[in-house]
């Protein structure tokens, strides 16, 4: 034992939640001035093991070490005294609050009771200018980028004098641009002497920028390794447990028909003054899967509202199979043949407090075959048809057709509503980031059965977040900053870095293509 | 005219003193619907001073005296909004309207035993009279009575303003009604500061109840409550933006519509044109309705207020 001892050192840490082991007897170590990945699944435990630091969270068992000295850690002061700070993956920053006021609130300077703002300011410039961490400390949060919310973040804790950086996800929000910033910034930290914990599911990223790696999986510790002597295949099977194929087997669109025809779409934001969609026209054709790809908040959700009439338009037409539903009803919609796939499965996919079969029936119950001439429902065809839709989708859950939605797991909440949306043989398929929050295994079969619907001649509308996503499933890339669709591209002549550039607006193509 | 500006000033006193109450509990994250029901239990506290303290006292300790307990009611009387919602995470709006109910009927009740014992079974009237002592309040400057209550309630705004958005105290508190996850995760207690947020709303709130009982009479009649000023103040608290400058204007063009009912006799042309008094008696109301319907979709309440603050959901 000649070495150092470790900055901070988790051994067989666990936690419990009902019903579940979030971390079962898991260690990590880190050393001074390393960047130290932690990976894993959705739900796998890294953000409960990364509370258990912060203090948010009391482990039932294990101990933690800071510097070879065991310490307890009971909430977020504690974490604070021992110079441990976080990135929580949603940003902790009051919006009406300016970037400084955020920086200093918990830890200010008064005197005589009245907050010494100018000081302060003194130190984060400096701090600023020390890590390259462009900031306006007079702005407010809600009128800056996401990338400068989350250099405030970064600041929060540079001003704290924390040694232990924890960033939960941290690239998540980020452009590829901004990610590049911000793993830049990381090797900065690192290099002063600050040690960093980077939790992600991205291993691009971890290959990338971290020196060793720490993989969990479903709460388990499975591994600790050097980044120079592994490589992404080893990673993913570690985080997974078998073999994963990252690309999505697909063979040639062959576009037919128009299906759906937008034209001059605008459509009003609920929060704030401005348009969310402005005068956007698109075509998506039978046989093709179409992606808008853009950063969160550039109006992709407002448009698929448009679209699919959840939200009125005011300016503009659409236009599905030769007929204008501008402003028809949803269930017109829905009965010529737009499938939907929300965004938010919770509140606008499922009815969570109805059972599984009653969701499964949520846009046809008034046809014949679930309703009779009575108007009353017909429970026994229901059934059926919940049941066959179970064992086609493989949805899992408790008790089958009368599970109750809430008890469901994501993966499969969403597999019901893709079961539900894709056996209504729709024309037109609207998915809009259909595999947020899924797990590798769950994101493979969702993207098998998107592309089996383009095979079969539907037209299918997907909006995603994920660069991976949109660059292997889409036949063609339209791109939205702001509202307006500033570049169309081929996801086979294209680069990721183009892709950035366009979704950043930094790149545009010239108005009437 | 001098009426007019007098009862105008003492009527924006009331209104924005429970209204930066008000400001107080919402920036802390908890709405204070009660601030009715506190204005009620704060006055019946003054009035009592009032009643039993003898005029020899003088002015100075009379005054001082009346505000401390009024406040210290207002205070112990929000503490039940304070416990029901921040430690049991009741409804706000739900245990609000209780206090509201709750604070009429235990002062008409307790005032009616009060007279009734006092006067052998002849008084049962929920009246208290402070005709003697009211006098201490007020000094006159020519027609025109000044009161001291207007004085204490220009400390209070400046003081609100101050500790909101100059001190530290503020910060954190404003960081509690807009995000309390974060005030949290960087180590404020959040509970703590929505006690604060909501015990300064009970000691302004219960000030503003005393200042209005005796703005114009020297008998109150505890059956009626305090005719809907609590929640005139909310409408001036949501006009004001939730902000203590732009609440003291606010609370002085409600005022003066206020003011405008008990003493528009005294204008010529407003008796000339003939108009019922109950229509002056309505137009704070009126008034109100029509402002918030334009403006409360515009103005940005604190994010995180009404929704009780919970450790372990993130």
């Amino acid at each position: 034992m000649q070495e150092a001892p470790y900055a901070i050192e988790m051994v067989n840490i666990t936690k419990r939640f009902p019903g579940i082991i979030a971390n079962d007897h898991v260690t990590l170590q880190l050393k001074k001035g390393e960047i130290h990945a932690l990976l894993g699944e959705n739900g796998a435990g890294k953000s409960t093991l990364m509370s258990v630091l912060f203090g948010l969270y009391q482990a039932e068992e294990g101990i933690i070490k800071k510097d070879g000295v065991e310490v307890k850690i009971n909430n977020p002061n504690d974490a604070n005294a021992l110079g441990i700070g976080m990135v929580h993956q949603h940003f902790k920053l009051v919006e009406c609050f300016s970037v400084l006021d955020n920086i200093i609130l918990g830890v200010e300077d008064t005197k005589n009771g009245f907050l010494q703002r100018s000081q302060a300011r003194e130190k984060v410039m400096a701090l600023s200018e020390k890590y390259g961490l462009r900031v306006n400390p007079d702005a407010m949060i809600e009128d800056i980028s996401v990338g400068m919310q989350q250099r405030t973040e970064i600041l929060k804790m540079l001003y704290r004098d924390n040694e232990i950086l924890i960033f939960d996800e941290p690239t998540a929000v980020l452009t590829p641009q901004e990610i590049e910033e911000l793993l830049q910034i990381m090797r900065n930290l690192a290099a002063e002497g600050k040690s960093i914990l980077f939790i992600s599911h991205k291993l691009n990223e971890i290959m990338e920028v971290a020196d060793r790696c720490t993989v969990l999986r479903k709460g388990k510790y499975i591994g600790t390794v050097n980044i120079a002597d592994t490589n992404k295949a080893e990673l993913s099977r570690m985080m997974v447990g078998r073999d994963v194929e990252f690309a999505v087997q697909k063979g040639k669109a062959h576009p037919a028909e128009v299906v759906l025809d937008v034209q001059n779409l605008t459509v009003p934001s609920k929060v704030h003054k401005n348009n969310a969609v402005k005068n956007v026209s698109f075509q998506v054709h039978a046989g093709e899967i179409v992606c808008i790809a853009g950063i969160d908040g550039n109006g992709q959700s407002e448009l698929v509202y448009g679209i699919s009439g959840l939200e009125p338009v005011s300016g503009g037409t659409v236009t599905m199979c030769g007929q204008d539903i501008t402003h028809a009803p949803i269930r017109r919609r829905s009965v010529l043949g737009m499938s939907h796939i929300p965004e938010d499965r919770h509140k606008h996919g499922l009815v969570l407090d109805y059972t599984l079969e009653d969701n499964m029936i949520l846009q046809r119950y008034f046809e014949p075959e679930f309703t009779n001439k009575l108007g009353f429902l017909r429970r026994k065809n229901i059934r059926a048809y919940a049941e066959r839709l179970i064992e086609q989708y493989d949805v899992r859950s408790g008790q089958g057709p009368v599970t109750i939605a809430r008890s469901m797991s994501g993966g499969n909440q969403q597999k019901a509503i893709i079961a539900r949306e894709i056996d209504k043989n729709p024309q037109l398929l609207i998915a809009v980031q259909p595999t947020r929050g899924l797990d590798v295994g769950a994101i493979e079969y969702i993207h098998k059965q998107i592309v089996a619907q383009r095979d079969a001649g539907k037209a299918v509308l997907l909006v995603s977040l994920e660069l991976d996503e949109v660059m292997t499933v889409s036949d063609r890339i339209l791109v939205m900053y702001e509202g307006e669709i500033v570049g169309e591209l081929d996801p086979k002549k294209t680069t990721v870095e183009e892709l950035g550039l366009y979704m950043a607006g930094a790149k545009k193509e010239a108005k009437g293509q | 005219m001098t009426l007019l500006i007098q009862y105008t000033l003492i009527f924006s006193s009331v209104l924005m003193l429970v209204a930066l109450g008000g400001c107080f509990a919402e920036h802390s994250g908890v709405i204070n619907i009660g601030l009715e029901g506190i204005m009620v239990i704060g006055a019946l506290g003054g009035a009592l001073v009032l009643k039993f303290l003898p005029v020899t006292v003088g002015a100075p300790v009379m005054v001082i005296a009346t505000v401390v307990v009024s406040a210290l009611f207002g205070m112990l009387f929000s503490l039940l909004l304070a416990v029901a919602a921040i430690n049991f995470k009741a409804d706000q709006t739900i245990t609000g309207t209780a206090m509201n109910m709750l604070a009429t009927a235990a002062a008409t009740v307790a005032v009616k035993a009060m007279n009734t014992a006092a006067s052998g079974g002849n008084d049962v009237s929920s009246d208290i009279a402070y005709t003697h002592t009211k006098d201490l309040l007020l000094v006159r400057v020519g027609g025109f009575e000044f009161n001291w209550f207007m004085l204490v309630a220009v400390l209070c705004l400046i003081a609100a303003y101050i500790a909101l958005y100059k001190t530290r105290f503020g910060l954190r508190l404003r960081a509690c009604g807009e995000h309390p996850q974060a005030a949290d995760s960087v180590g404020i207690n959040v509970y703590k500061m929505r006690y604060a947020g909501v015990l300064i709303s009970g000691l302004l709130g219960g000030l503003g109840g005393i200042v209005y009982i005796t703005a114009g009479v020297s008998v109150w009649k505890f059956e009626n409550g305090v005719a809907g000023f609590g929640f005139l103040a909310l409408a001036v608290m949501i006009f004001g933006a939730w902000h203590p400058l732009k609440i003291a204007l606010a609370a002085l063009l409600f005022g003066f519509c206020r003011a405008l009912g008990n003493v528009y006799s005294g204008f010529g042309f407003l008796l000339d044109m003939n108009i019922p008094s109950v229509v002056y008696n309505m137009l704070p109301y009126i008034i109100s309705l029509v402002v918030l319907a334009f403006t409360s979709k515009k103005s940005r309440a604190p994010k995180a207020e009404g929704i009780p603050y919970d450790k372990g959901s993130r």
